[in-house]
């Protein structure tokens, strides 16, 4: 399927103009993450008055994040182990949830599995905004704002992740090793659990990571739900630092340092993670 | 009977997936059999995301669309229960009775007709380059243009926002030395300031999704149309693009949703700026009048009309598409 081979012979003047525009595109979406690192080495007056893509003569990185994990008692740290559990707690529910979903509806004909399953598609088109605003009115009447659980979980429940696990269950999950279990008297719960799941790895890492970076990228749901700064997510402080500039200049030090901390945590887990992403799901997800 | 039972179940997978191949079996006793023996099994397994999604989606949902149709009003001096009453479109005539709310209806249309094609185009462009025989390095550049999808929409906002303020902007302070004053925030820019860190954001995300397509054509396409000659240009145009078109189609969809959301951006911007009122886009209007307006029943009525425009646009896009040519998906 890869084409590995590349052919040798390329004009000179297509290879410069391909190899150019990438260069560019490149450079476009390097850019705000080269400021950042460069703006957290800065002290707070620097950040206005030097040029914006070299480092001053007197960098002060260190005294940057130092100030970053002691200001307000260290809360930063809370909102990195808050972004953390959020995101894999609820990513590692999701995906359980719609992998079992998934494979049910991909191999069970059931009553009622395709009006299931297209409720469920209706969900990945439904705006999250319209799901936020109501969802405070009804974890407010169960006293479950402003709790981990209220962040937590609807953050545990994905659509799309539903449709990967069927997708891949039918592609990856051959009929005739289902009945060779059953014949060998496994149950359908045993035969998923042990054989199943496992032949779906690709699609149960790549549902994991999707809704990982959706619950860490979230913000419109904590904004409505929590209240108590110790339980934020990095998103909501950084935006909570943000709206202090116009009283303290020094917070802009804090939001620039700060989301260089995160970026960088970030950016190291997507390359890190660079090969479990399997978008080959979504485009065959297209074709059937 | 454990025999009888496997036997059962062997025949259902053949009628079920696979009805082509294999001895075709009536209906009744496809279904009957397997059905009665898995039944507790797929409960176990459909059950508690169907639970989950029923609480946090669809109930919501249906909380919205009944609180659009009710007023709220204190009672009396404010004291005791307020009292809700039924007012069917009332609150739907008055979001869109009001002026503020029209123009970020109307916003939110201009920002898509900016974003949408920007990021299918950008997308499209990426992906064809990287997959070109001409690129070198094409993992490197797949691994960089991903990389802001993990960066959140808050914080690249955030980011941007300093790029766009002469004070902290490289890019504007090089361009104001070569005499050139650009203020990325003003009125006439701000649609296109905003749409930049979307592309941003999700240009590598959609890219990612078509060079996953691109590598599933069969490589023998391609040599065919070499042997007949077919410049690059013309594979790109020919094969490439129609093949690649239902992801395409799903990006733009995925594309149009992500738009009609437009909320963090300009709530990042707006104090850097004039040009974004508090109720910018519909759903910075519906949560201002949630939260500081208090009047929920008027934020779920312009909450449903958003979600109700995202639908029409989905759904009329894939109409579209699936008239001229065969069925996408």
């Amino acid at each position: 399927m890869v084409r590995t081979s590349r052919p040798i012979r390329q004009p000179l003047t297509s290879t410069l103009v391909v190899n150019g525009v990438l260069a560019i595109a490149a450079l476009y979406f390097l850019l705000p993450i080269l400021w950042v690192l460069v703006a957290a080495t800065k002290s707070p007056g620097e950040l206005f008055s030097s040029f914006g893509l070299w480092f001053t003569d007197s960098p002060q990185a260190w005294q940057n994040i130092t100030n970053v994990f002691t200001q307000d008692g260290g809360i930063f740290t809370s909102w990195v182990l808050n972004s953390i559990l959020y995101s894999a707690a609820g990513a590692l529910a999701a995906t359980v949830l719609s992998a079992a979903c998934g494979y049910a509806i991909a191999k069970f004909p059931f009553k009622g599995r395709e009006l299931l399953f297209s409720i469920i598609l209706g969900g990945v088109l439904v705006p999250a905004t319209v799901i936020a605003l109501p969802l405070y009115f009804l974890l407010n009447a169960v006293d479950l704002t402003g709790t981990y659980w209220s962040v937590l979980l609807p953050s545990m429940v994905s659509p799309f992740g539903v449709y990967l696990a069927r997708i891949h269950a039918n592609a990856a999950v051959p009929d005739e090793i289902l009945e060779a279990a059953r014949i060998d008297g496994a149950g359908d719960l045993r035969i998923f659990g042990a054989i199943a799941a496992r032949m779906m790895t690709p699609a149960l890492v790549t549902i994991f990571l999707f809704q990982f970076v959706t619950i860490w990228n979230n913000y419109l749901l904590p904004l409505v739900m929590l209240s108590e700064t110790r339980t934020f997510p990095l998103t909501l402080g950084l935006t909570l630092w943000n709206s202090q500039t116009q009283r303290d200049p020094a917070f802009y030090q804090l939001v620039v340092t700060g989301s260089a901390l995160s970026a960088i945590l970030l950016v190291a887990l997507m390359i890190g993670l660079q090969r479990f992403w399997k978008a080959d799901l979504t485009a065959g997800a297209t074709k059937g | 009977m454990s025999q009888t039972r496997a036997a059962g179940r062997i025949e259902r997978p053949a009628a079920a997936s696979t009805p082509s191949h294999g001895t075709p079996l009536t209906p009744a006793t496809a279904r009957a059999k397997p059905l009665r023996h898995s039944r507790g099994a797929v409960l176990v397994m459909v059950a508690p995301f169907a639970v989950m999604f029923a609480a946090f989606f669809i109930a919501p949902i249906v909380y919205a669309i009944n609180d659009s149709l009710f007023s709220t009003k204190a009672s009396g001096l404010g004291f005791g229960a307020p009292e809700k009453t039924f007012v069917l479109f009332d609150n739907y005539a008055a979001a869109l009775g009001n002026a503020s709310f029209r123009e970020s209806l109307g916003r939110l249309l201009a920002f898509a007709a900016i974003e949408v094609p920007l990021m299918v185009v950008t997308a499209v462009a990426l992906a064809l380059l990287i997959d070109s025989a001409s690129a070198r390095l094409p993992r490197l550049f797949r691994v960089v243009f991903f990389i802001p999808y993990g960066v959140p929409g808050v914080i690249a906002a955030l980011l941007w926002g300093f790029l766009y303020i002469p004070a902290t902007s490289p890019i504007l302070q090089i361009l104001s030395s070569l005499g050139i004053d650009l203020n990325p925030l003003d009125t006439d820019s701000i649609l296109f300031a905003i749409a930049n860190i979307a592309l941003w954001g999700f240009a590598g995300y959609n890219m990612l999704i078509l060079i996953a397509a691109l590598n599933a054509v069969p490589s023998e396409l391609y040599e065919a149309a070499k042997i007949d000659g077919a410049s690059e240009w013309a594979i790109t145009w020919r094969i490439k693009l129609p093949l690649v078109r239902p992801s395409v189609i799903l990006i733009t969809v995925f594309t149009i949703i992500g738009t009609l959301q437009l909320f963090v951006e300009p709530l990042v911007l707006r104090p850097l700026t004039t040009a974004i009122s508090s109720d910018y886009t519909p759903n910075l209007a519906a949560y201002n009048q949630s939260f500081s307006q208090g009047n929920p029943n008027l934020a779920a009525a312009m909450a449903v009309l958003v979600a109700l425009l995202g639908f029409a646009f989905s759904f009329g896009f894939l109409r579209l598409v699936n008239r001229r040519g065969d069925r996408a998906w």
